[in-house]
């Protein structure tokens, strides 16, 4: 084709690539409201002078905010808040203790058992975690970590193990192994290896596996239920889940304000790590 | 000439602690031997007493005497301490493996004239041997008591009678019926009905939430990073909020967003004449919902991870087709989609599994219901792991439950298996040396 020639088919196209273009605006402008609208919802509804989720407005005559003042004075939204921090901080920092010793090992050892742990740890992720649930239940039982936050922290760190130490390995994986062998030749020891090349040139999977490890906990519903039978050691998710399943919504505004107050520091923190979170997951998609 | 070797491992095998002492490595030996004398008087008695009630799951059922109950075996307990004792034989096993092997290789070193190592030194060379063990260690304890044992139990309950109203401990006992949980699940029309129906649509479900986040992900990355799109920053910023919020909170909004008496999306339409509509009621508007409530959750992921693999492709490659004169089509077929899939494959399959077994979406969502008279224990929109926690946690009907996991196992773990021998990185597994 002729240089002339491709100018022209340039400048043909250009009146069918501007109306592909304004629908390809008109779409993405349709999905930013699907997006906002809902989230929206929420945070006008903490806002909203009424009680109930039929009274809530789009466009409320005025704000209010008694439904946050509410939480704290008709819930035990506070206490809820802290125990939830408590227990998400205390296993994610056991988490990633434990996973990253064990992927690190995985990755740049090589001993007998290596790959049938491998294989074993990836068969134990596809079993359902409900089918441990009542064992769990009579284990903690027994060693009377029943109704406790330390019960729940060990279940949800050893629940974790498993599946993240696959992607964490993952990234090892990938970083090359003449960085550790030279560090090595110059004399470095194990410990040298780890903390000073190699946990910092796995800043970005780290980031992942601690947010991810920390969120797991933080909305987890399901064995916080089963582990907590005290009310004053309840969680958010119970605490909010209860808000909104009775039969009548009359707490739909409280519930909002609550859940407005957990979803901000999160979505503030996801935002602002985006690009590890998903460098991370896009390492594990590629290396797992 | 004396073999040091053998003798020292029949030594060893005989009690342990004997090969080393004989070795002359009396701390190590004494250790060992030590490690045996503990296990054989404070964990015994309670393996003999976890394997007698594995076996028989207990034989003295509660009774009443005069009036007063007297506790029985507990069948569940029983086969917890079973499985327990069978966890610490293991352990056991392997000390005693490596007490014999190790005397065999000191004996040996004495063979070949050598001097066995002190106990400093035994220490170091046990230290720089199994590193990778010993830093394994903590990991294993935590897999093996919260992961291993409970799975274990979960795999040995479906072979029993444990259900509600006739085998609950401590009342009654519970018994080993081999594959009878199965063989009901199958054949009893109730049962029957209830997994088939409830099996195809977490079949339904689980493709269509991955194919419908998949394929909008790689759409919207390919628009937003396509040239000419202004604004990329923003797009992105804005579709990528359903991934930060909390999912359990948007799910929770979006029950009460569809809630078809209060809910504000009804009374809209009602705003414009429109009837309301039994969002959640209704099957298959409650189907409809959730897969669109999906969609909205799980989209942004796969736009942002798109997003990522997008960048990665070399410029190269879209030039050198420009010049061959191929069409933005054309290099979409052959050079973006090729590559994203190469890259999120096992993702892809991966994100089929976690769909099937979303329990969060469907049980805040909508509880699994409507619920479906004909099903037992179970709704419309249940998928097997809420039908699980419905027969779990309200129904005590625990063999079912466990027979339906290792069901849901057996398919998660065939993909998982299809997907991980064909993943690249799998294959190229060992060849990064």
């Amino acid at each position: 084709m002729s240089k002339t020639g491709m100018m022209h088919k340039k400048k043909k196209t250009s009146l069918k690539q501007k109306i592909v273009r304004a629908f390809i605006y008109l779409i993405l402008i349709l999905i930013t409201i699907t997006t906002i609208l809902p989230l929206y919802y929420v945070v006008i509804a903490a806002f909203n002078p009424g009680n109930s989720l039929f009274t809530t407005k789009m466009f409320p005559d005025r704000l209010t905010t008694d439904h946050f003042h509410n939480l704290f004075v008709k819930k035990d939204y506070g206490l809820w808040y802290m125990n939830t921090l408590k227990i998400a901080f205390s296993s994610m920092v056991l988490t990633i203790i434990l996973v990253v010793i064990t992927s690190y090992v995985f990755s740049q050892f090589r001993f007998r058992g290596r790959k049938g742990g491998l294989m074993f740890m990836l068969i134990m992720t596809m079993f359902p975690g409900f089918m441990s649930m009542i064992a769990v239940y009579l284990m903690l039982l027994h060693v009377g970590l029943l109704d406790t936050h330390l019960g729940l922290i060990i279940v949800y760190a050893g629940g974790a193990i498993p599946g993240l130490t696959w992607l964490v390995k993952g990234y090892f994986d990938g970083i090359p192994r003449t960085i550790p062998e030279a560090a090595k030749i110059d004399g470095a020891g194990n410990g040298t290896i780890f903390f000073r090349i190699m946990l910092p040139m796995s800043f970005p999977i780290i980031t992942f596996v601690s947010v991810s490890s920390f969120i797991g906990p933080w909305m987890d519903y399901i064995f916080a239920r089963l582990v907590l039978r005290t009310p004053s050691k309840k969680t958010l998710a119970i605490g909010l889940f209860e808000m909104v399943t009775g039969r009548q919504n009359t707490e739909f505004t409280m519930f909002a304000a609550g859940a407005v107050l957990v979803a901000l520091p999160i979505t503030i923190l996801y935002m602002s790590l985006q690009k590890y979170l998903i460098r991370g997951i896009a390492e594990g998609a590629s290396k797992t | 000439m004396k073999s040091h070797s053998k003798i020292a491992c029949l030594l060893s095998i005989l009690f342990m602690g004997l090969g080393q002492l004989y070795n002359k490595q009396i701390i190590k030996g004494v250790i060992f031997a030590a490690v045996e004398v503990i296990f054989i008087v404070f964990f015994l008695p309670f393996i003999r007493y976890g394997m007698w009630g594995l076996y028989t799951l207990g034989e003295k059922p509660q009774a009443f005497v005069n009036g007063k109950v007297v506790q029985g075996d507990h069948s569940i307990f029983l086969m917890i301490y079973g499985i327990i004792s069978l966890a610490l034989i293991f352990i056991f096993a392997v000390l005693y493996y490596l007490n014999c092997r190790d005397a065999y290789r000191v004996g040996r070193l004495r063979d070949e004239g050598g001097k066995p190592n002190n106990f400093i030194k035994s220490l170091k060379v046990m230290w720089e041997q199994g590193f990778p063990y010993i830093m394994l260690s903590p990991a294993a304890f935590f897999t093996l008591f919260l992961t291993v044992v409970p799975l274990l139990f979960g795999v040995l309950v479906a072979f029993t009678n444990y259900s509600s109203p006739n085998h609950i401990p401590p009342r009654t006992l519970v018994d080993w019926v081999g594959f009878q949980t199965f063989i009901d699940l199958f054949t009893l029309a109730a049962y029957k009905d209830t997994f088939l129906g409830v099996f195809s649509w977490t079949v339904t479900w689980a493709v269509l939430s991955t194919v419908t986040t998949f394929f909008s992900g790689l759409v919207f990355a390919v628009i937003i990073e396509s040239n000419g799109i202004k604004l990329k920053k923003f797009w992105r910023t804005i579709f990528i909020l359903p991934w930060a919020v909390p999912g359990y909170i948007s799910i929770l909004v979006f029950r009460n967003i569809f809630n078809a008496q209060f809910g504000p999306l009804n009374q809209w339409l009602k705003a414009i004449g429109i009837n309301g509509i039994q969002w959640l009621g209704d099957p298959t508007w409650a189907k409809v919902v959730c897969l669109a409530v999906n969609l909205w959750l799980g989209f942004p992921y796969f736009l942002a991870l798109m997003s990522g693999v997008l960048t990665g492709i070399s410029k190269d490659l879209y030039e050198a087709a420009e010049v061959e004169g191929a069409s933005k089509l054309q290099q979409f077929f052959k050079i973006t989609f090729p590559m994203v899939m190469f890259a999120t494959a096992p993702l892809l399959i991966m994100s089929f599994a976690n769909n099937f077994n979303n329990f969060n979406l469907i049980y805040f969502l909508n509880s699994g219901n409507p619920v479906n008279t004909k099903y037992k224990y179970a709704g419309d929109t249940d998928i097997l792991l809420s039908w699980i926690y419905k027969l779990t946690l309200d129904q005590n009907q625990f063999n079912k439950a466990c027979a339906v996991s290792i069901i849901i196992f057996i398919i998660i773990a065939t993909i998982s298996a299809f997907n991980f021998t064909r993943t690249r990185s799998f294959k190229e597994e060992d060849m990064i040396q």
